[in-house]
């Protein structure tokens, strides 16, 4: 589906990823994992084309993504710090993303499913942050595509909500969808990924399932055995 | 692009910034001529305000809403369009945006007031295309400064450089020059350097157009030999456009380089 | 009975010659004459013409030595079709009134007018209406003569195709008042005069000056209007003149001005308007004149000191919306300006005297570098020149440090 070859990047002197090669499998959910300034964000902004990578290649469907933005149509996104234009009401920023993929979208679905019904004519800039979380979930899901990119989807959500995402995400791992997150909330990646990609000083230091995971590291505990990881590599 | 252009400029639109701008326009021009009840004058305070702070307020806005709309900017990146068509559809709904309210608050008064009896049109006309020129040019301007600063505090400090560079620390050293070669024939010099700055060139062309350009004397009249020409009025078209077009291509440059 | 006789005589002689002054009519037929020329050789001195009504295509009309008075019925007119003068008079004690003339000849080698007067005493010209004149009155080496309500007009096409409405030289004693003239190169020009007074005459539009003093001392203008001319009117090289009440308008373009003195002294300068000039008053090199009372409204510069220029005293002046009140060049030569009103003046009168306590300085560092370097005008309007202009307002630094109103009026001069 998704494949990273060999990828670097640097931000001044500072190198951030220092040879990348990953593999993201069709139908499967990944997640990114990593301490702060590790370079997961870094890492999907380059898949997305928001970054350029300073050499190595990305394959989406063994295409090269170089100079090429049409493979975003079989994307969605969802960043990881929302916010919208302000004078803009919340079923325009809708109106406005359909318009830009021109696909169909299950918009309706999904503002029912997030309870953002009464909200549709309020301006972006009177949402509280949780509402613009849900708006930004909408807008990054609404258009159903087999790829899903979530940055942070957590943040800023209510434990209900935390719910509903999460069996919405369910839903669509049962489809067969391919899903890329990350996140600092272990119980949620543990509940939701099939497979785990650690990320330390811009090189892949662990790439396999959540049992691959708990084996190599001899703990039971997920969280643990991230810890373990990241304590045996900076020792 | 058109569908870019057309969100940022309903959200911009419908902002507080433009309806301020707007009725700052209208309460000025309105002010001039009722109180004022002379046309050419109105036109002559109007240019002064008109040159100063279309730059000034083009540039402070367009590194606001840059910075503003950051994220999601970023979040346009993430769908199948072009970078280009992004920045271009900010760029003119910022510029179209502020452009629209120097027009209908200029505008408005002065048809109201009767313009389209009055053989000043032409006058106000060129007031008009200056300050929607100047708007585009300092916007451009504006991006490039956001565009190459990620620090919001140095993007607003060059912005208001820029701007002060233009239009007034450009004038004094082109008045140290002109003191310092004083004995020399400065003429083309003075052409020269008016054509090179966009404030000077809309201010030269709005007052070559009023009655008081006869204080310009000998100097004026060069200018007015060269600005009324068509060769003349074709340059300095000219020289508005590249000062739109030239910032634009460096940031499609930029904007294609950079990493969000 | 020899008074008796002599009284008889002299009431005999009287009544006869009375009895002589005859009115010779002319007309196209039916009349004694047809021809002015004919008509003014066989008139005896006292006698009058009465042209009537229709075109007369005559010129060159010399009157030699003969106190004659031509007069002219309405529709009555002279055509010289360009052919030279339409009047030549070298006499006394005439006039000539209610007439029209038009197409004088154009030269570049010769002055040809409409009415030329050569050594003419006592006379009286009135209510001529000139067309296409090249010149319109010519008076040389004249004295005590009156010329009213005129109505002077050129083509208007260039200034060396053009002459002056009324052209006095080397005359003395002359009253002109009341005539429009306009379309010609000077409205009015004097040269050589002395004691003429020009009155309520309307001069607009024409190529060079309203009125113009070449070489002429002691000469008054007032209650006169001139209006977009190339320059209002034009003083040079004369000493005593007195300009009142006239008003100085529109005398707008690149090198324009209304009021023009050059090498100047002792004239006094009242209760004039200067109005949408380019320059009000352009001095060059004049000398104790005084300016007093006189509104300086919305001009570019309300006055200009060119040359070397000293003891000028202005006083009790209205400064109102000039673009600059005063250029000035040149240290302050015991010129003063004290006690005007200036619409800029921004201080504060706390003791009520009506005076404010804070002094004017009239010249713009604006002024002054414009003066230093001309080019520099390009920088009208412009930002910096007003963060400049404030900051020498402030601190002055270039302008000449005591010129300077010291007691600026805080209310505008009545007059």
């Amino acid at each position: 589906m998704v494949e990273f070859k060999d990828i670097h990047k640097k931000f001044g002197k500072n190198e951030v990823l220092s040879g990348i090669n990953l593999k993201i499998q069709k139908g499967k959910t990944t997640a990114i994992l990593g301490p702060n300034g590790s370079g997961k964000t870094t890492l999907i902004k380059i898949l997305l084309g928001m970054n350029h990578a300073n050499s190595g290649e990305i394959l989406v469907n063994n295409t090269s993504i170089r100079n090429n933005w049409s493979y975003r149509k079989n994307m969605d996104y969802l960043p990881q710090i929302a916010n919208f234009p302000g004078n803009i009401k919340v079923k325009e920023i809708i109106a406005m993303m359909k318009d830009l993929r021109q696909q169909t979208a299950r918009d309706k679905e999904l503002t029912a499913y997030f309870e953002l019904k009464p909200y549709l004519n309020t301006n972006l800039s009177h949402l509280s942050g949780g509402y613009k979380q849900k708006v930004n979930l909408v807008l990054s899901l609404m258009f159903d595509s087999p790829f899903i990119i979530l940055d942070e989807p957590t943040s800023g959500l209510d434990p209900l909500s935390l719910i509903k995402l999460k069996e919405l995400l369910k839903k669509e791992q049962e489809q067969g969808k391919t899903i890329l997150i990350t996140s600092h909330i272990m119980s949620f990646v543990e509940e939701i990924s099939d497979h785990i990609s650690f990320i330390l000083d811009g090189k892949v230091y662990f790439d396999g399932s959540i049992g691959e995971l708990k084996s190599t590291t001899g703990k039971a505990n997920f969280e643990y055995a991230i810890a373990n990881l990241l304590k045996t590599n900076h020792a | 692009m058109l569908k870019i252009l057309k969100y940022s400029f309903f959200d911009l639109v419908r902002s507080r910034w433009s309806y301020v701008y707007f009725l700052f326009y209208l309460l000025l021009s309105s002010v001039l001529l009722f109180l004022n009840n002379d046309l050419s004058k109105a036109i002559i305070t109007l240019l002064n305000v008109v040159i100063i702070l279309v730059p000034l307020i083009g540039t402070i806005f367009g590194v606001m809403y840059y910075y503003d709309s950051q994220e999601f900017t970023e979040l346009l990146m993430a769908q199948p369009i072009t970078r280009k068509s992004i920045f271009l559809g900010q760029f003119l709904g910022v510029a179209t945006s502020l452009s629209l309210s120097v027009l209908l608050g200029l505008g408005i008064p002065f048809v109201l007031y009767g313009l389209f009896q009055s053989n000043v049109i032409f006058d106000f006309l060129i007031l008009i295309v200056v300050a929607v020129f100047l708007s585009f040019i300092f916007s451009a301007l504006a991006f490039n400064i956001a565009l190459s600063n990620t620090n919001k505090i140095k993007g607003f400090g060059y912005a208001i450089l820029v701007w002060l560079l233009l239009a007034v620390i450009y004038d004094g050293a082109f008045l140290m020059a002109l003191m310092y070669f004083q004995e020399y024939p400065l003429d083309q010099f003075s052409l020269l350097a008016t054509l090179f700055n966009p404030i000077d060139l809309s201010r030269i062309l709005i007052l070559l157009k009023l009655d008081i350009s006869a204080l310009l004397g000998y100097t004026g009249a060069i200018f007015s030999a060269f600005f009324g020409t068509v060769w003349g009025s074709f340059v300095s078209v000219g020289v508005l456009v590249l000062w739109v077009v030239f910032p634009l291509w460096r940031m499609l440059h930029t904007v294609n380089k950079k990493d969000f | 009975m020899k008074i008796n006789f002599i009284l008889f005589f002299f009431i005999i002689v009287s009544v006869a010659s009375h009895a002589q002054n005859r009115t010779l009519n002319v007309c196209a037929q039916d009349c004694e004459f047809s021809s002015i020329q004919t008509a003014v050789d066989q008139a005896k001195p006292g006698d009058s013409i009465f042209i009537k009504k229709g075109i007369y295509k005559e010129h060159d009309i010399f009157i030699d030595q003969k106190s004659i008075h031509l007069y002219g019925e309405k529709g009555s007119i002279v055509d010289i079709d360009h052919k030279g003068y339409g009047f030549k008079v070298e006499a006394s004690d005439f006039s000539i009134t209610n007439l029209s003339i038009k197409n004088v000849e154009v030269s570049y080698t010769s002055d040809y007018a409409a009415i030329y007067l050569f050594k003419c005493f006592d006379f009286k010209l009135k209510n001529i209406t000139l067309e296409k004149a090249f010149f319109g009155f010519l008076i040389e080496k004249s004295k005590d003569g009156v010329v009213e309500q005129n109505d002077i007009s050129g083509t208007g096409q260039s200034e060396a195709s053009s002459g002056n409405a009324i052209h006095l030289w080397n005359s003395k004693e002359m009253t002109i008042r009341d005539n429009e003239v306009y379309d010609m190169r000077d409205g009015i020009y004097i040269e050589f005069g002395g004691d003429n007074v020009f009155e309520n005459n309307y001069s607009h539009d024409n190529m060079r000056y309203g009125l113009h003093f070449m070489f002429s001392d002691d000469n008054r203008y007032s209650y006169n209007t001139f209006q977009n001319n190339s320059a209002g009117v034009a003083v040079m090289f004369s000493k005593r003149i007195e300009m009142n009440h006239n008003v100085f308008k529109k005398n707008w373009g690149t090198a324009s001005y209304g009021l023009l003195l050059k090498e100047i002294n002792d004239g006094k300068i009242y209760n004039n308007t200067f109005e949408n000039n380019t320059i009000g008053i352009t001095a060059d090199g004049s000398t104790r004149m005084v300016y007093r009372e006189n509104d300086f409204i919305n001009n570019g510069y309300a006055v200009k000191f060119v040359g070397g220029s000293y003891q000028n005293d202005f006083s009790r002046n209205n400064f109102l919306y000039n673009n600059f009140d005063l250029s000035y060049s040149g240290g302050l030569n015991n010129n003063s300006f004290d006690t005007n009103y200036w619409s800029d003046y921004t201080g504060y009168d706390l003791d009520k005297d009506g005076y404010g306590d804070v002094p004017y300085r009239p010249v713009k560092l604006f002024s002054y570098l414009v003066n230093q370097t001309p080019e520099s005008i390009i920088l009208l309007r412009s930002l910096f020149i007003d963060i400049i202009n404030f900051s020498e307002k402030v601190t002055p630094v270039f302008t000449p440090e005591n010129l300077v109103d010291y007691q600026p009026l805080m209310h505008e001069v009545q007059w």
